[in-house]
């Protein structure tokens, strides 16, 4: 299959991607930087290729459906829309650091993927066979994108953060200066988490909307409905942190964090440790 | 008394509008919810039981963890959110409307210091004719303004999107909307499960609550197949079914074909694909029974769980179950199987599968008889989800209204543009609600043309 080798491709330009971004904290050179952000983009429209590619893949096995079935395609599926939402912001905002902090997170997924979960193109079970599956986890993980994305962004804030905190403006110099300063990478994180809410909350509703149509019922407190909406009353709690005092600053950071942490069980943990109606690629009907 | 009355009221009712309540009630919610993913819903399964501590078990059934949603504190804590939801908004709205309806038209100089948006030019005319000027300027490049004449100064005010300051209520309005149609949804609606066995029909069903409820209507089903892929998983489940009423087949409900995904609604009730089975009660299967070294063959017929069959060479019979489709349970076969016990003569019961579509590996065991499943007359039923719930499209407007207010809290923002008119000086100033950094550019556009104006 020309796809898996081109997921291959993919997972070298988001770790040379990395690579760059970390020579660039170091060397504080712009043009690495900008390196960081071509490689990674290039890496992308290689991945955007490997999944049309797939799908055209599964035309030809005979089981024709979009790329988003099982938990392969679903971890693939996820570093892309963390590249494009890193790009929307890299190129709105321009500030390049940021890759650093979440490049990381889409090569993690690309990594995992290719080393440790099986790639063979299975036929949908009857439960997946509509199209509200795609509606579903297309919106689904661009917000978990986003919230990866400002996960990124909190870490960076945090220890930007404690960096001010204890050192001297002096010393603050160097590897610090690289960071934007915390009030733009608060923004920046209000922002990523702008993008990630509707998204979210979009994601919910289709799912509700697919299982009001599919079994009769929109909410069956399943464990995996009910973790989205663990991780969707993270965000409305750091949505009006911003409005309250003493909730600004480090505390919207650790919300944010929190926030993903609750997104990665949501994603994955639930699947593990939990039972329900999500299991990926069970023969549940 | 009338005072401290007073101000315990309105301790009570600031509480209630408190966001720091909101982020705590977000947070409870989340934290809480957390137990019901945790620890099985639903009728409490013996294996669980057996796994936790009696003293546990009671602590939880007292707490109602075995349903936590629908928990006296939970439901609870649903009340307390929609309570400071609303007088959070009752508190709000009317500012929001004053501000929208009563702009702040002059802009005080105390004000202005805080604009980080502003644009300051030379002027040397009439006042009149620079107010004429600028008021065209501005209703052609941005929005008519509101002019207002005080201390000697013009000052015109235009604005942009007043209402999205709105989003947010919408967004907050739209959870009680759908609040409200989960709760028309729990009042009058109802779900349910069905079998029917194929060739008969039903008139009622049982709730999960356990009321039966008729129909109004029959709904029979005509056949139910299975298929699968050769992988073994399954591929799909398809029920024909048709609606009769008086005993009549109804036009365009006949003969329609329901599948996983695709339900059929009639007035009102939904009927999903859910599962399926053998309908193995009253229904006959046929086997047949050969010596391994040759020798006529003896056909008979067995039920599920039935009378023991007493062979012609003194071997006992017994069939345990039987199903259409190996498949689920032993993936690497196809077709009808038998699960059947036989007892030889003076031995101990042996219980084994024979599969009908493969003699061979019936012959194979090596035992003095050999058996074989030759099919039976059992016919398949089919599991129906039932389900009732006139509140549903309360929900879906309120999800719409979710979307599009987040879209506008988010997304759109509130513009204006003051310009203030004086001796000797113009100043403009503006500011966004939402995304100053995206309204910047186009403030530094106006500012430019507005410096380049003739006046
Ligand atoms: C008890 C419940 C809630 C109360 C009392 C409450 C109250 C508020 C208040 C006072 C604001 C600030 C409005 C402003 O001045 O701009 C706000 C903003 C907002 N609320 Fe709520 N809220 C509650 C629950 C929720 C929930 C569950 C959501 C989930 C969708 C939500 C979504 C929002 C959004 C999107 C904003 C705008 C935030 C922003 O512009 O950054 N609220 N809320």
């Amino acid at each position: 299959m020309t796809s898996s080798l081109l997921f291959n491709v993919t997972t070298l330009a988001y770790m040379a991607s990395m690579v760059v971004f970390f020579a660039f904290i170091a060397s504080k050179n712009k043009s690495v930087g900008v390196a960081g952000s071509m490689i990674a983009y290039a890496g992308f429209i290689i991945q955007t290729v490997a999944i049309g590619l797939r799908w055209k893949e599964s035309y030809d096995l005979g089981v024709g459906h979009a790329p988003l079935s099982n938990l392969y395609e679903s971890v693939v599926f996820f570093s892309w829309t963390i590249i494009l939402i890193f790009a929307f912001i890299d190129i709105k905002y321009k500030y390049r650091v940021v890759g650093a902090f979440v490049v990381p997170f889409a090569l993690l997924g690309m990594t995992w993927a290719q080393l440790g979960l099986g790639n063979g193109i299975e036929p949908l079970v009857p439960a997946l066979q509509s199209n509200w599956l795609l509606y579903h986890v297309v919106t689904c993980f661009l917000g978990y994108a986003a919230f990866a994305v400002a996960c990124g962004i909190s870490i960076m804030y945090l220890i930007k953060a404690k960096f001010e905190e204890g050192a001297s403006e002096a010393s603050a110099g160097g590897l610090m200066a690289m960071f934007p300063p915390t009030r733009v990478l608060d923004d920046l994180n209000y922002r990523a988490i702008m993008i990630g809410f509707p998204l979210l909350t979009l994601g919910i509703i289709t799912g509700a909307a697919w299982a009001n149509y599919a079994w009769g019922t929109y909410w069956s407190w399943d464990p995996k409905e009910t973790w989205s909406l663990i991780v969707w009353f993270v965000y409305a709690a750091f949505l009006h942190a911003r409005f309250t005092r003493g909730w600004v600053g480090k505390r919207a950071a650790w919300l944010s964090i929190i926030g993903f942490a609750a997104t990665i069980f949501c994603y994955l943990g639930v699947n593990l440790f939990l039972s329900g109606l999500h299991s990926y690629g069970s023969s549940k009907m | 008394m009338a005072t401290t009355e007073r101000s315990f009221i309105d301790a009570v009712w600031d509480f209630f509008c408190s966001l720091k309540l909101t982020i705590s009630l977000l947070i409870s919610l989340a934290l809480t919810s957390i137990i019901g993913t945790i620890i099985p819903q639903g009728p409490v399964p013996p294996e669980y039981v057996a796994q936790i501590s009696p003293i546990k078990l009671q602590i939880y059934t007292k707490l109602g963890f075995f349903d936590m949603y629908h928990s006296w504190w939970f439901i609870t804590l649903l009340y307390v959110f929609s309570l400071n939801l609303t007088s959070c908004s009752i508190k709000r709205l009317p500012h929001v409307f004053k501000f929208i309806s009563e702009p702040t038209l002059v802009l005080a100089e105390t004000m202005r210091n805080s604009f980080s948006l502003k644009k300051e030019v030379a002027f040397s005319g009439s006042l009149e004719a620079g107010r004429e000027k600028l008021k065209e300027f501005l209703g052609r490049e941005f929005a008519s303004p509101v002019v207002s004449e005080h201390n000697g100064e013009y000052h015109l005010f235009a604005q942009k999107n007043p209402w999205c300051r709105l989003g947010v209520y919408v967004v907050h309005l739209s959870i009680l909307v759908i609040f409200v149609g989960a709760i028309l949804g729990s009042l009058f609606g109802y779900k349910g499960f069905v079998t029917i066995v194929e060739g008969s029909s039903i008139s009622s069903l049982e709730t999960r609550s356990g009321k039966h409820i008729p129909l109004g209507f029959d709904l029979r089903c005509d056949q139910f197949s299975a298929t699968f892929y050769n992988t073994c998983s399954p591929k799909e489940f398809k029920s024909i079914l048709t609606v009769l009423e008086n005993g009549k087949p109804v036009k365009d409900y006949t003969n329609v074909r329901i599948v996983v995904n695709e339900p059929l609604t009639y007035k009102g009730i939904t009927f999903y694909q859910s599962s399926y089975g053998q309908s193995n009660e009253e229904s006959e299967h046929y086997f047949s029974v050969a010596p391994l070294h040759g020798g006529t063959a003896e056909r008979f017929a067995a039920r599920e769980g039935g009378a023991v069959v007493s062979l012609k060479s003194g071997a006992t019979f017994k069939l345990l179950e039987a199903t259409q489709e190996v498949r689920q349970f032993m993936p690497e076969f196809s077709g009808p199987a038998a699960r059947v016990e036989v007892t030889f003569k003076g031995k101990a019961p042996q219980t084994y599968i024979i599969l009908k579509n493969y003699p061979e590996i019936n012959a194979q065991r090596g035992d003095e008889l050999i058996f074989n499943y030759e099919g039976s007359n059992a016919k398949m039923y089919t599991g129906l989800q039932v389900a009732k719930d006139p509140g549903v499209w309360v929900v879906w407007l309120g999800c719409t209204l979710m979307v599009v207010g987040l879209f506008i809290a988010f997304f759109m923002s509130h513009k204006r543009v003051w310009v203030v008119v004086s001796k000797g000086h113009v100043r403009m100033y503006a500011n966004a609600s939402k995304n100053q950094a995206a309204f910047q550019p186009q403030f530094e556009e106006l500012a430019q043309k507005f410096g380049d104006l003739k006046i």
